[in-house]
């Protein structure tokens, strides 16, 4: 069973004025638990509203949502445990940061879930840990944080309520490439670690290619590719032909595919290395140095 | 340095000391010139210094140590500040704190309008702004039903609209998806093949410094290394080093080469990347 499915799921901006717009036209898909699925697509290709409906903040025009098998609309009222299970870090979520002390900040969630203080405390210093945040910084005021830092924070604080399902939009948007690779190695070992479903929405296809096992791509409100990867990636001028692109090192392997070199495709330098070292040494081109 | 448009003198710069912390020094004694109309890209860490190096450029940091001269003019001369403005424009990372009016075009018409520009000049400064920047079609829309991609280019229009020399860039795409990324560089670039505008971008996106003239990388206050794309980029042992990227491409042809296959030091692109590899690989079975 899938730990999140859409069936024919629509979502319509507007519905009933002249300004209607739908940003989600009927999709069915399925996210397999313990997945860590990539969704990509260009501004406007209704990827953000998507997800929104994932954890009920948006709610359906037509079709459902099913939360390990259940509509998570049967009962209205019930929504607001959704949002507990399905945890969503939104775009420059250190703009979210309110309280006194950090953990305070961090315990905010797991502490609205109704557990007790010590129990709240616990999962948020646990939750610091995984994104590796210093337990010294969590006594201090959250504006005292650098930009990284205060970023970490947030997504601590949805990481705390423990969700079965983690998106995150945008997660790495303003950092340097340093700040990227190391918050993204952590939310894969949160992912390792405690086998929960991550969703990661990204433009970066450097980062949906090293971490992601599948990758939903989205291009105007319609789910058009859901599949591993480096299938995905293999057919990168479909891709550009959405707005987007691969990465440089998959483009660069498609080229020589297309110009008929016995190459698959990849998705880092690494992969690349492997695969044209014995095809150079085919040409006899190695030499002595 | 005495033909450079943009020059800083051995500039240091400290952000000031918060109640319980030192001041902190972010720039160490940098020296750089920069010519009219070249397209230099800045790239380094957050934290490197590339931003507040940038920001002593249009006068919005001085320094507390070294010059800094705009088109000869001092920055510390209090009274050229407006002058210095007028000359270098600069665009941020985010549109959506740049952008003040409700209609494209009186956006790019603020600008204009504070430098005391006649009406009718500001009708066709704001014209050709938007046109130089692929918006005029957008003119009577409003900033926010705009992408990113179009909201940037709308931030850097109001910036034409003042007929600066010079545009500093501060990480403009870093908020933008693939379309708009391409947007906006192509944006910059035609403005400164088209127009001579002087750029300086400041990126965390090897792809879009290897289109400059000239790379600066700036690392831990200082410039690490600079030249042409080319001549920067081939440093792959020292870029790692400091835990800088280096374009993909790069690093393949780098990391094969140092395996012992005869490649070039240096590709930049998937293009050049192709062409290097082609030269070696067993000619593919024709199908």
């Amino acid at each position: 069973m899938f730990v999140l499915e859409t069936k024919d799921l629509t979502y319509v901006y507007g519905a009933g004025t002249p300004f209607h717009k739908t940003a989600v036209n009927r999709v069915s898909v399925g996210i397999e638990r313990g997945e860590f699925l990539g969704i990509i697509g260009h501004t406007g290709s209704g990827k953000s509203t998507f997800i929104q409906t994932l954890n009920g903040l948006l709610r359906p025009t037509s079709g459902t949502v099913l939360l390990n098998g259940k509509d998570i609309w049967a009962e209205p009222k019930k929504i607001r445990s959704v949002r507990f299970r399905v945890g969503m870090v939104f775009q420059y979520p250190e703009h979210q940061l309110f309280e006194e002390t950090v953990l305070k900040d961090i315990c905010f969630g797991p502490g609205n879930m109704g557990l007790s203080a010590a129990q709240a405390e616990e999962r948020a210093r646990r939750a610091a840990k995984f994104v590796g945040l210093d337990n010294e910084l969590l006594g201090k005021s959250p504006f005292e944080l650098s930009g990284g830092q205060k970023r970490r924070a947030a997504i601590a604080g949805v990481i705390a309520m423990d969700p079965d399902v983690l998106v995150l939009d945008e997660p790495t948007a303003g950092l340097d490439p340093q700040g990227r690779d190391m918050l993204l190695e952590q939310i894969s070992a949160y992912h390792r670690a405690r086998g929960s479903t991550v969703i990661l929405v990204s433009h970066s296809m450097e980062d949906i290619a090293r971490f992601a096992d599948r990758v939903l791509v989205m291009n105007e409100g319609r789910a058009v590719m859901l599949d591993k990867t480096k299938n995905v990636f293999a057919r990168g001028r479909e891709l550009e032909a959405m707005g987007l692109r691969v990465p440089q090192i998959t483009s660069i392997l498609l080229t020589l595919r297309e110009k008929g070199y016995p190459v698959r495709p990849v998705l880092t330098v690494d992969e690349a290395v492997e695969e044209l070292r014995p095809l150079l040494r085919k040409g006899g081109a190695h030499h002595a140095q | 340095m005495d033909k450079s448009y943009l020059s800083a003198e051995n500039v240091s710069y400290a952000y000031p000391a918060r109640e319980d912390e030192e001041s902190f020094e972010v720039l160490h004694g940098v020296d750089l010139g920069i010519k009219k109309g070249e397209f230099v890209a800045l790239l380094g860490h957050n934290g490197s210094g590339k931003s507040t190096l940038a920001k002593h450029f249009n006068a919005l940091l001085l320094p507390a140590g070294g010059k800094v001269y705009v088109d000869g003019l001092d920055t510390m001369d209090e009274s050229l500040k407006l002058e210095i403005r007028r000359r270098v424009g600069l665009v941020l990372q985010n549109p959506d704190n740049q952008l003040v009016a409700s209609v494209v075009e009186e956006d790019v018409a603020f600008g204009p309008e504070n430098l005391g520009v006649p009406p009718p000049e500001i009708r066709r400064r704001v014209d050709d702004a938007l046109r130089a920047v692929g918006m005029y079609d957008y003119r009577l829309n409003a900033p926010y039903k705009l992408s990113g991609g179009q909201k940037q280019r709308v931030a850097i229009a109001g910036i034409i609209a003042m007929q600066p020399d010079c545009i500093v860039l501060d990480e403009p795409t870093a908020m933008l998806d693939p379309r708009g990324r391409t947007e906006v560089l192509d944006t910059i670039h035609s403005l400164n093949r088209g127009k001579g505008i002087t750029i300086v971008l400041i990126t965390h996106y090897m792809d879009e410094a290897v289109g400059a003239d000239r790379v600066v990388v700036m690392d831990d206050g200082r410039i690490l290394t600079q030249g042409t794309p080319r001549e920067v980029f081939s440093q792959v042992r020292l870029l790692k080093a400091h835990q800088l990227d280096v374009p993909q491409a790069t690093e393949l042809v780098w990391r094969l080469r140092r395996e012992g296959f005869d490649l070039p030091e240096c590709a930049l692109d998937t293009a050049e990347c192709v062409a290097a590899l082609e030269k070696l690989l067993p000619r593919p079975q024709k199908i």
